[in-house]
C-alpha cells in the first residue's frame, strides 16, 4: 500500500509539474510573440498632464513630473491646473486609487486663465519672456511686450519676475460657442461617481 | 404618389397639433416699436457691424457682415434709426446675451436701393446667382441656419445628382412651411429653378409629409405650371423625424449618408422650402432676407396662426398679434416641442432660425427614475443607436465609450426622451457629453501645442547653451594656441627666424587696409559751379575725414 | 440658470406603470394558482411583499436614498410576487425572509439598486434557497382536486408562522410533476408508466397546465400593453420546442412530450414574466432573440440532464450572465455607419 501511495504521489507531482511547465512555456512564448509595443509610461503620463509647465507640482515642468510619477517618486495629486479630471485620468492609467488634489500645490481653477500685460506700464525688461515656458510672450528689450493669448497656458510663471507688476491673470472670455450643456441632475447625486469605478 | 418611399428605423407618431395654427390665413405682422436684430444669425464665423449707432437705415440695408466663407450678412428689416448696438437676450439655451442692433422703425418702411450690380437679369450665371444668394444673407431656414451660398459652393465641387427640397415639417405644432407652400408655391419653384441652374441635378424631389394635403396639392399645381423637367413632389408618410436631412434622403432615395459624410458627398443636396422662396426673392427682387413666416401657436396663446414677420420682431409683439397669452404663466419655446429651446423672456427677437413660437401652458418636470433598460429608446431611435448605453456612459463620464457607441451620430431629435418611461432627460445627457468631448479635444489640442512649444524652447535653450559652450571652448583653444605661439616666438627669437617677417607681414596688412580705405574714398561729385561757401564746407569735411583716417591708421 | 433641454413632451409611459402592468398580468395566473393549490399562495404573497418592502426601506435608508421614488416604482412588489410564485406553498416565514433578503440585498441593492442589478433578484433569492434548503424547497402540495384535504387561510398562516406542527399535513405533500419525471426516469421507468401517476393531467400536471395557460394570457396582456416585447417569450418557447420536439421524436419513451414541457413548472411564467425583466435582459432586438432562445434551450438541458427537475431559474441566471456579451455583439448597425452598398 505504501508503494502504491508513493507511486500516486509521484504521478500527481509529475503531472502537475508537466502542466505547470507547459503553461509556463505557453505564457512565455505569448509574452514574446504578442508583446505590446506601447508608449513608454512616461509619455502616456505626460500626455495626460495639462502641459501648463507651471511647476506647481514642484518639478520643472510637466515632463519631469511625469518622469517622477513613472518612477513612483511623486503622487498623482500634485497638478492643480489638471484638477480632478487629470487625477482621475492618471489613476485610470496607472491603475491606482483616485486621490484628492493636494492643496499644498495650489487650487484648481474651473475657469481657465490667461496672462495679460498692461502695455502702458511695461518697461520692456524681457524678464517675463525669459520666464515663459512656452514662448508665448513677444517683445524685445526696451520695447513693449505682449502675450499671445492663444498660446498662453495660464501658468503664472511670468508674474513674479515682472519688476513693475504689470501682468494680470484674467479668465478667458466664454463665448456662446464655448458653452456646454450642463449635466442633468441625477436622481441620486452620488451615483455618477460611484458608478465610475463599477 | 406612386413613387416608392423608403423607410428609416424607428421614429415616432406624435400628436400633430397643426390644425390650431391653420385656422386663420397667413397674415403680415405689423412693425414692432423696437426691432432687435442679432448681429450674427447663422452658423459659422461671426459678423462685424458695418453700421454705427445713430445711423439711419432702410429696409434691406446691410448691417453686419463677415469676410469668412461660412458666413451670411444681416440686413435691416425696416427703415429707421439704429438706437444702439448692445447685448440683448437671445434665443440660446445658455440664457446668455449677444450683440444686437436696436432699430427704431420710422414707420415708412422704405426700401434700400441695393447698389447697382453688373448682373444681367436675363442671363444670370452660376457665379452671379451664388453671389446674389450670399449678399442676400440667405441661410438654411429649416433651422440649421447654415449659410446657403457656402453650402451650394461646396456642393458644386462634389457634383449634385439629386436635389431634395424639404417640405416635410415633421415636428408637431409647426405650420410655417405648410402655409408657405400653400401661399407661395410659385416662389418656391422659382427658387428651385435657380438651384437647378446652379447645381444641374439629374432629378429634384420635393418631399412633403402626407398630413399636409393642401400643401401637396398647391405644390403639384405649381409644378404643373412650370416646365421643370425631372422634378416631382412626393408625399411621405407622417413620421417624426422625417424632416431630418439624412432621414429625408433615406426616405426619398433609399441612400444612406455615411455617418462621417455630408449629404453632398454622395451627390445629394437638401434645401428647405423656405430657403427656396428666399432665394427667389433675393434674385428676382434683389431683396435680402429680412422677413420670414413664423408660426405662433400652442395652448398658451389665444389666436394661433402664421405671420410674415420682419426679422428682429420681439416675441412679445407676435404674441400680441396672436391675441395675447391665454395662461398666466406661459412657457415660451422657440421651435417645435421636440427640438426647440425655451425662452427666458418674450423680449427675445425673431431670428432667421425662428420657425415657431410655441406657447405652452406648463412644462412638465416629471420625476426621474433609474433606467430599467426597457429598450423603448432603441426602438424609436431614427439612427438606430443604443440610447440606453449612451446614457450609461454619459452619466458615468466614460466619454470615450460614448464615442464608440456613435454619440456623434445622434441628431438630438428627442425621440428617446419622449418615450423613456423613467423620464430621463436623455438628450441633455448626450448634449452634455458632446460638449465635454469637444472641450476635451480643445484641451488636448492646446496641451499638445503647449508641449511642442515647451519642448522647442527647451531645445533652443539647450542648443544656445551648447553653442555658448563651444564658442567658449574655441576661445580657450585659440588663447591656448596664441600663448603657445608666443612662447614659440620667444623661444625662436634668438634664432633670428621669421619674427621680423611676422612684423613685416602685419605692417603690410595695415598698409593694404589703408590703401583700400583710400580707394574707397568717395570721389567728389557735382563739383562744378560750386559757391565759395560750399567749397569751404567740402574742404572742412575732407579735412575731418582725412583726420579720422589718419587716426585709424 | 440654464433652460431645460428639449424635447418638451412628457412620455405617457412610466416605470411604475410598467411594473403595475406586470402585477396586473400576474393576477389571473395567481388566482388560478389559488384555485388549484389553495390559499397558501396568499400567505406566501403577504409575507414576501411585506419582507420585500421592509428590506427595501431599510436598505434605502442605509444608502441615504429618497424613499418615495423607489418605493412607489413597485419593483420590489414585482420581485416579491415572482418569488412567492416560485417557492412552494406553506413555506416557513424564515425561508421567505432569507430568500427575499438575498433577492433584495445581494440581488439588487449591492449592485446599486433598480436598474443596476445584472441578475434577476427574484431568481437570486429563489436559487439561494433551492441550494441551501433543498428539503423545504421541494415540499410541494397536491392540487386540491386530487388532494384529501386542504388548509384554510388561518391554518396556512399559522403553518407559515410555525405555530402548528408541520407533520400533520405530510400526507398532502407530493413531488411536482417535473420532479416525479426526474425521479421516475432515474428509475428507468417509461414515460407511459410515469404518466399513470394522479398528478398528471391532460398533457401536463393537474392544475399546472391551467395555471400556465393563465400566465400565457397574462403575457399576451403584457405584449399588448407594450410592457414587454414579443421577442424573449417567443424565443424561450421556441428554444424549448426545438429541443424537446427533436428529442421527443428520437426517444418518446424517456423524453417528456413538448406539450408537457411547455406547460410544466415555471416555463410560461419564466418566458413572459421572469426572462423579460428589462433590467437583466438583453436590450437589442437580435440580443433578445438569442437571449430568449438560450433560456428556452437551457431549461430543456437542465430538465433533461441537470440535477434539478426544473431549470428556469438557473437558465435565466445563466442567460443574465451572458447579457453584456450578447449586447456587445448584437449592436444594431448605426444609421450611416458601414451602410450596405446597395439598397
Amino acid at each position: 500500500m505504501g508503494h502504491d501511495t508513493s507511486m500516486l504521489v509521484l504521478i500527481a507531482v509529475l503531472t502537475l509539474s508537466f502542466i505547470a511547465g507547459s503553461f509556463g512555456l505557453i505564457l512565455g512564448y505569448a509574452a514574446i510573440r504578442f508583446k505590446v509595443e506601447g508608449n513608454p509610461i512616461v509619455d502616456q503620463i505626460d500626455a495626460v498632464l495639462p502641459q501648463t509647465q507651471c511647476g506647481q507640482c514642484g518639478f520643472a515642468g510637466c515632463r519631469p513630473y511625469a518622469e517622477a510619477i513613472a518612477k513612483g517618486e511623486a503622487p498623482i495629486n500634485q497638478c492643480p491646473p489638471g484638477g480632478e479630471s487629470t487625477i482621475v485620468a492618471l489613476a485610470d492609467l496607472l491603475d491606482t486609487e483616485v486621490l484628492e488634489l493636494n492643496a499644498e500645490h495650489g487650487e484648481h481653477s474651473e475657469v481657465p486663465l490667461v496672462a495679460v500685460i498692461d502695455e502702458m506700464n511695461c518697461i520692456g525688461c524681457t524678464l517675463c519672456i525669459q520666464a515663459c515656458p512656452v514662448d508665448a510672450i513677444l517683445g524685445s528689450a526696451k520695447h513693449m511686450h505682449t502675450i499671445i493669448e492663444s498660446e498662453c497656458t495660464g501658468c503664472e510663471l511670468c508674474l513674479p519676475p515682472c519688476p513693475v507688476d504689470c501682468i494680470d491673470m484674467i479668465p478667458i472670455k466664454q463665448t456662446l460657442a464655448d458653452w456646454k450643456w450642463p449635466e442633468p441632475k441625477t436622481l441620486s447625486p452620488n451615483e455618477s461617481t460611484e458608478m465610475t469605478h463599477g | 404618389m406612386a413613387d416608392s418611399v423608403y423607410k428609416f428605423h424607428g421614429g415616432l407618431h406624435l400628436d400633430e397639433h397643426k390644425a390650431e395654427s391653420l385656422t386663420q390665413p397667413l397674415q403680415v405682422a405689423s412693425l414692432a416699436d423696437e426691432i432687435i436684430i442679432r448681429v450674427s444669425q447663422h452658423i459659422g464665423e461671426p459678423n462685424t457691424p458695418v453700421i454705427e449707432t445713430g445711423d439711419t437705415v432702410k429696409r434691406g440695408q446691410l448691417l453686419a457682415e463677415s469676410s469668412a466663407f461660412v458666413s451670411a450678412p444681416v440686413h435691416a428689416s425696416t427703415s429707421g434709426t439704429i438706437k444702439a448696438i448692445e447685448e440683448r437676450a437671445i434665443a440660446h439655451a445658455s440664457g446668455q446675451k449677444a450683440e444686437c442692433f436696436i432699430l427704431i422703425p420710422d414707420g415708412k418702411d422704405e426700401v434700400f436701393e441695393q447698389p447697382e450690380n453688373s448682373y444681367q437679369k436675363n442671363d444670370l450665371q452660376k457665379s452671379d446667382l451664388l453671389a446674389m444668394i450670399r449678399l442676400a444673407g440667405i441661410v438654411g431656414l429649416g433651422g440649421a441656419v447654415f449659410p446657403t451660398a457656402a453650402k451650394l459652393t461646396t456642393a458644386i465641387k462634389h457634383g449634385i445628382k439629386t436635389l431634395i427640397i424639404n417640405g416635410a415639417e415633421c415636428e408637431p405644432y409647426i405650420t410655417c412651411d405648410d402655409v408657405l407652400m400653400q401661399n407661395n408655391a410659385a416662389d418656391i419653384f422659382k427658387g428651385i429653378t435657380y438651384l437647378q441652374t446652379i447645381l444641374q441635378p439629374e432629378q429634384t424631389i420635393i418631399g412633403i409629409e402626407d398630413n399636409k394635403p393642401a400643401a401637396i396639392q398647391a405644390m403639384q399645381q405649381a409644378l404643373a405650371d412650370t416646365s421643370l423637367a425631372n422634378t416631382r413632389v412626393t408625399s411621405i408618410p407622417t413620421l417624426y423625424p422625417s424632416g431630418g436631412e439624412k432621414q429625408l434622403i433615406k426616405l426619398l432615395t433609399g441612400l444612406e449618408v455615411h455617418s462621417s459624410q455630408l449629404s453632398f458627398e454622395i451627390g445629394i443636396l437638401c434645401q428647405n422650402v423656405g430657403t427656396c422662396a428666399a432665394i427667389a426673392k433675393a434674385i428676382d427682387e434683389c431683396q435680402p432676407l429680412t422677413s420670414r413666416i413664423v408660426t405662433v401657436t400652442g395652448p398658451g396663446v389665444n389666436n394661433p396662426g402664421n405671420w410674415l414677420t420682419p426679422l428682429g420682431t420681439p416675441v412679445s409683439h407676435l404674441i400680441q398679434l396672436a391675441g395675447g397669452y391665454k395662461v398666466k404663466q406661459p412657457k415660451l419655446i422657440m421651435g417645435g416641442p421636440m427640438m426647440g429651446l425655451t425662452l427666458e423672456s418674450d423680449q427675445i427677437p425673431v431670428v432667421k432660425a425662428t420657425n415657431t413660437i410655441l406657447v405652452l401652458d406648463h412644462l412638465d418636470q416629471p420625476e426621474v427614475n433609474e433606467c430599467i433598460r426597457c429598450g423603448s429608446c432603441t426602438e424609436v431611435c431614427p439612427v438606430q443607436l443604443l440610447p440606453q448605453q449612451l446614457y450609461w456612459y454619459s452619466k458615468t463620464h466614460q466619454f470615450d465609450l460614448t464615442e464608440s457607441y456613435h454619440l456623434f451620430d445622434c441628431i438630438e431629435c428627442g425621440c428617446c426622451s419622449a418615450v423613456c418611461p423613467s423620464h430621463i432627460p436623455l438628450v441633455q445627457y448626450y448634449r452634455h457629453a458632446k460638449g465635454e468631448i469637444w472641450q476635451q479635444r480643445k484641451n488636448t489640442y492646446k496641451s499638445d501645442r503647449a508641449r511642442k512649444r515647451h519642448e522647442f524652447r527647451e531645445a533652443r535653450i539647450a542648443r544656445q547653451k551648447q553653442l555658448d559652450e563651444e564658442r567658449r571652448q574655441q576661445k580657450r583653444e585659440a588663447l591656448a594656441k596664441k600663448k603657445a605661439a608666443e612662447q614659440a616666438t620667444k623661444a625662436t627669437q634668438s634664432d633670428n627666424s621669421p619674427a621680423g617677417q611676422t612684423v613685416d607681414a602685419v605692417q603690410a596688412a595695415l598698409e593694404r587696409v589703408k590703401a583700400r580705405k583710400k580707394a574707397q574714398q568717395v570721389d567728389p561729385k557735382n563739383t562744378s559751379n560750386l559757391t565759395d561757401e560750399q567749397q569751404r564746407q567740402i574742404d572742412e569735411a575732407n579735412a575731418r575725414r582725412n583726420k579720422t583716417t589718419a587716426d585709424d591708421a | 440658470m440654464t433652460t431645460p433641454s428639449s424635447p418638451y413632451i412628457t412620455p405617457s409611459a412610466s416605470t411604475n406603470r410598467l411594473m403595475l402592468n406586470v402585477i396586473i398580468a400576474l393576477v389571473p395566473g395567481s388566482i388560478a394558482y389559488i384555485w388549484f393549490f389553495g390559499v397558501g399562495l396568499i400567505v406566501n404573497l403577504i409575507f414576501a411583499i411585506g419582507f420585500a418592502l421592509l428590506f427595501e426601506t431599510a436598505i434605502l435608508l442605509l444608502r441615504k436614498r429618497p424613499l418615495k421614488p423607489y418605493l412607489t416604482d413597485y419593483s420590489a412588489i414585482v420581485t416579491a410576487w415572482l418569488f412567492a410564485l416560485c417557492i412552494p406553498m406553506h413555506s416557513p416565514w424564515w425561508l421567505i425572509a432569507v430568500g427575499i433578503g438575498f433577492a433584495m440585498i445581494a440581488g439588487k441593492h449591492l449592485y446599486g439598486g433598480l436598474g443596476f442589478n445584472p441578475f434577476n433578484p427574484a431568481m437570486v433569492g429563489y436559487v439561494v434557497l433551492l441550494i441551501s434548503f433543498p428539503v423545504e424547497m421541494t415540499t410541494w402540495y397536491l392540487p386540491l382536486q386530487i388532494s384529501a384535504d386542504s388548509l384554510n387561510i388561518v391554518q396556512a398562516f399559522s403553518y407559515t408562522l410555525g405555530l402548528v406542527d408541520i407533520q400533520q399535513w405530510d400526507a398532502l405533500t407530493s413531488a411536482t410533476p417535473l420532479d416525479q419525471y426526474k425521479t421516475s426516469l432515474g428509475l428507468n421507468m417509461m414515460i407511459s408508466e410515469i404518466k399513470q401517476s394522479p398528478v398528471f393531467g391532460d398533457f401536463a400536471g393537474v392544475g399546472w397546465e391551467w395555471i400556465a395557460n393563465w400566465w400565457f394570457i397574462g403575457g399576451l396582456y403584457l405584449i399588448f400593453t407594450k410592457t414587454i416585447r414579443w421577442h424573449i417569450p417567443v424565443m424561450v418557447i421556441l428554444g424549448m420546442l426545438i429541443f424537446s420536439v427533436s428529442f421527443y421524436i428520437v426517444d418518446p419513451d424517456s423524453v417528456a412530450s413538448p406539450g408537457f414541457q411547455l406547460f410544466s413548472g415555471g416555463l410560461m411564467l419564466g418566458a413572459f414574466f421572469i426572462a423579460t425583466d428589462p433590467v437583466t435582459a438583453s436590450t437589442t432586438v437580435k440580443g433578445r432573440l438569442i437571449y430568449g432562445f438560450m433560456i428556452g434551450a437551457l431549461i430543456f438541458v437542465i430538465r433533461r440532464w441537470g440535477g434539478y427537475p426544473d431549470g428556469v431559474a438557473f437558465a435565466v441566471l445563466l442567460a443574465n450572465m451572458s447579457v453584456p456579451l450578447i449586447d456587445y455583439y448584437t449592436q444594431p448597425r448605426v444609421f450611416g455607419v458601414n451602410p450596405p452598398e446597395d439598397h
